[in-house]
């Protein structure tokens, strides 16, 4: 028979027990829905986990310290230890030579100070730290008050929340105000001659600049691993640079003898255009005689993690699916009892016991893909409410909203051809007994 | 004169069937030779074999010794998948009980075998209304069994058994059900689709007077042998 003579028959089988079929048909949807619901929400929490990650810039990211250590065992005094051929100082040249490296999207030093801010004429002590341009785009900004920097030389400042209140409890009022910034530049003896010429010495020259407060955030966007320790006042990164504020690593520098006016870095983080290229770069940049190194193996152990925990609800939600095989089993098994007489009809009207297998089996698959569809879409909206349910409670608590269920396009074709697999690996027996029924015997049968 | 092939022929035909430890000869030792065109009346009293033979002729049964040749065709040699297309294309049932589908009108009943034929969709309205013009149900097409008389039910059954245009029809107690004037309406419809298209015709009966009138010869069984085998007029 042809597939379509097949299915039209099926639709009408299926029809004329609609109850018993809706009803199988909804208990594959609600193993389905299980299914998709299930791994909706572990779908969306890698994603949500993985873009957070990559947003962070961590592991697209390579951090460039040099290979000089001070400390290191059996040293001695600078002066008389055998430099590290191979070691090189971290200072701009090295900067702009790994700028040019390919893949490189972007080299920015980790520039922080201490600082005293001065706010409606009151002292703070805080930390300063520069933020580039591309931090726009890590998430940490999202949900923020105000707006990120208008341009990367702008005179602007962005204040953690924590710091934010200690100048005022009202946050928002202080947006679009003015704060001094007092912090010590660091300006060089070498290039003004006389005793301590070529010695690489500083002196440290008070002042003052001033910025608009044009936002508050939340997040410590600067804190943690590679970024810039905890910093409470965000300027943008070229600003920082200009100001050439006294850093820690300064007294390393001339402990080390630089002799040279440019900056020299504690650190460096290099970003490559995705993480696959991390691995190669930071191979490269070893090569040239720094320290390097990255998260990626974090970022593995994570994906594993989450395959775990896939295949675990896969494995849980599969019972409901389960039970609901043993449905379509018995609907089946049913319908071949019920139509005995009308299989008997079918076999001595010239139907093959092929035709008759193919009968039951469109009907088990349309059972499974109706399910599925219904399921999937079931799924969907159960992932949805249980998201709109966790952004309801993260509201409540003053936090930002979050996706935490997701429903990609493979999610919905896998579930409903593991439906139509499902019912049609169900429809094996009945559709078997269907076929072997002896004709004479089912036109017997009343 | 040329005499033409025999359309059925059974070569010591037997079908035994095994129920815990007797066996029950249902068709022992049957030779009979069905010439093309031939109205054959089976009769005999419950139990005789006439349907268990009927059967084997129609390629629902398979015999357990002996053979059944239909049109050139051995059938005991026959996959199962060769019956079905045998049943399809050669022969055509009628049955006591009428067997049409309940949910179905009478054209999706008539146009059944077609689509096992998977004859093309453009062909099928044709055929069916032909086939139940030759019945005289054409105005009936869109009803369903429920709504008909036994008779009418009958002669769907029969438009439904020809659609296929087979070559042999085979009638199982077609007039069991019905009352004696629908069932001779019945076997006069019978008797004119053998003389017109032409057809080979055996049908299963118990009832003499009847088979005396309208078949060309009489098969007598008893306890599953052929008892007589003559000319019915």
């Amino acid at each position: 028979m042809k597939l379509r003579d097949l299915s039209d028959l099926a639709f009408r089988n299926l029809r004329e027990a609609v109850l018993r079929n809706s009803l199988t048909t909804l208990g594959v949807a609600v193993g389905v829905a299980s299914l998709v619901a299930m791994l909706s929400l572990g779908v969306g929490l890698q994603q949500l986990a993985t873009s957070r990650l990559a947003k962070s810039g961590l592991f697209d990211s390579i951090f460039v310290t040099p290979k000089t250590n001070l400390r290191g065992p059996g040293a001695g005094p600078p002066a008389t230890r055998t430099p590290d051929a191979k070691a090189r100082l971290l200072d701009a040249d090295a900067r702009a030579e790994i700028s040019r490296m390919p893949n490189v999207v972007e080299v920015y030093p980790q520039i922080r100070f201490f600082t005293e801010v001065r706010y409606d004429g009151k002292p703070y002590a805080t930390m300063v730290a520069g933020m580039p341009e591309s931090s726009k785009v890590s998430g940490a900004f999202d949900g923020m008050q105000g707006h990120f920097f208008s341009s990367a030389n702008a005179d602007e400042a962005i204040l953690q929340a924590e710091f934010a209140k200690e100048l005022n409890p009202q946050t928002s009022s202080l947006i679009g105000k003015d704060l001094i910034l007092r912090y010590a530049e660091r300006q060089s003896l070498g290039a003004q001659g006389g005793d301590a010429a070529g010695s690489g010495g500083f002196s440290v020259v008070p002042k003052e600049k001033h910025f608009v407060i044009i936002g508050v955030v939340e997040t410590e966007p600067a804190s943690g691993f590679g970024g810039f320790g905890n910093g409470r006042l965000l300027i943008p990164l070229t600003i920082a640079e200009t100001l050439r504020a006294a850093q820690v690593n300064d007294l390393r520098d001339i402990l080390r003898g630089s002799s040279s006016d440019k900056p020299s870095y504690s650190s460096l983080t290099v970003r490559v255009k995705s993480p696959s290229l991390v691995e190669a770069t930071e191979a490269k940049l070893k090569d040239l005689g720094f320290s390097a190194f990255s998260l990626l193996d974090i970022s593995k152990t994570l994906r594993g993690f989450f395959k775990v925990l896939d295949i675990l609800l896969v494995i849980f939600s599969s019972v409901a699916l389960a039970v609901a095989t043993l449905g379509i089993v018995n609907t089946l098994v049913m319908a071949v009892l019920e139509r005995r007489r009308e299989i008997g009809v079918l076999k001595a009207l010239g139907a093959a016991d092929r035709d008759v297998k193919q009968l039951f089996f469109v009907e088990a698959a349309v059972l499974g893909l109706v399910g599925g569809i219904v399921g999937t879409v079931i799924g969907w909206l159960i992932g949805r409410t249980i998201a709109f349910g966790t952004n309801v409670y993260l509201h409540s608590q003053n936090l930002s909203s979050v996706d935490i269920s997701s429903v990609p396009w493979w999610l919905v074709l896998a579930s409903i051809l593991f439906a139509v697999g499902v019912s049609l690996a169900a429809g094996l027996y009945p559709a078997s007994r269907a076929a072997h029924l002896d004709p004479v015997q089912a036109l017997r049968y009343e | 004169m040329t005499e033409l092939p025999p359309a059925i022929r059974l070569e010591s035909v037997s079908r035994q069937y095994t129920m815990g430890e007797s066996v029950i000869r249902a068709v022992n030792d049957v030779s009979l030779t069905i010439p093309s065109g031939e109205f054959l009346a089976l009769l005999g009293s419950s139990g005789s074999g006439k349907s268990t033979l009927l059967n084997l002729i129609a390629g629902l049964d398979r015999p357990s010794t002996g053979s059944v040749v239909a049109h050139g065709q051995d059938l005991s040699k026959m996959s199962s998948l060769a019956l079905a297309r045998y049943r399809r294309q050669t022969v055509g049932m009628v049955f006591q009980s009428f067997n049409l589908l309940p949910r179905m009108t009478l054209e999706e009943n008539v146009e059944l075998p077609l689509r096992l034929a998977e004859v093309d969709r453009s062909e099928r309205a044709t055929r069916v209304r032909e086939a139940l013009q030759r019945v005289g149900l054409e105005k009936r097409i869109g009803h369903r069994p429920s709504e008909l008389s036994g008779g009418e039910q009958q002669r769907t059954a029969v438009a439904r058994a020809l659609v296929n245009r087979p070559k042999i029809l085979l009638a199982d107690e077609p007039t069991g059900n019905l009352d004696s004037a629908t069932g001779e309406a019945i076997l006069t419809l019978l008797r004119e689709i053998q003389k017109n298209p032409g057809m080979t015709i055996v049908m299963v009966t118990h009832e003499r007077t009847l088979a005396e009138r309208f078949a060309d010869r009489l098969a007598i069984m008893g306890d599953g042998k052929l008892l007589s085998n003559g000319a019915a007029r």
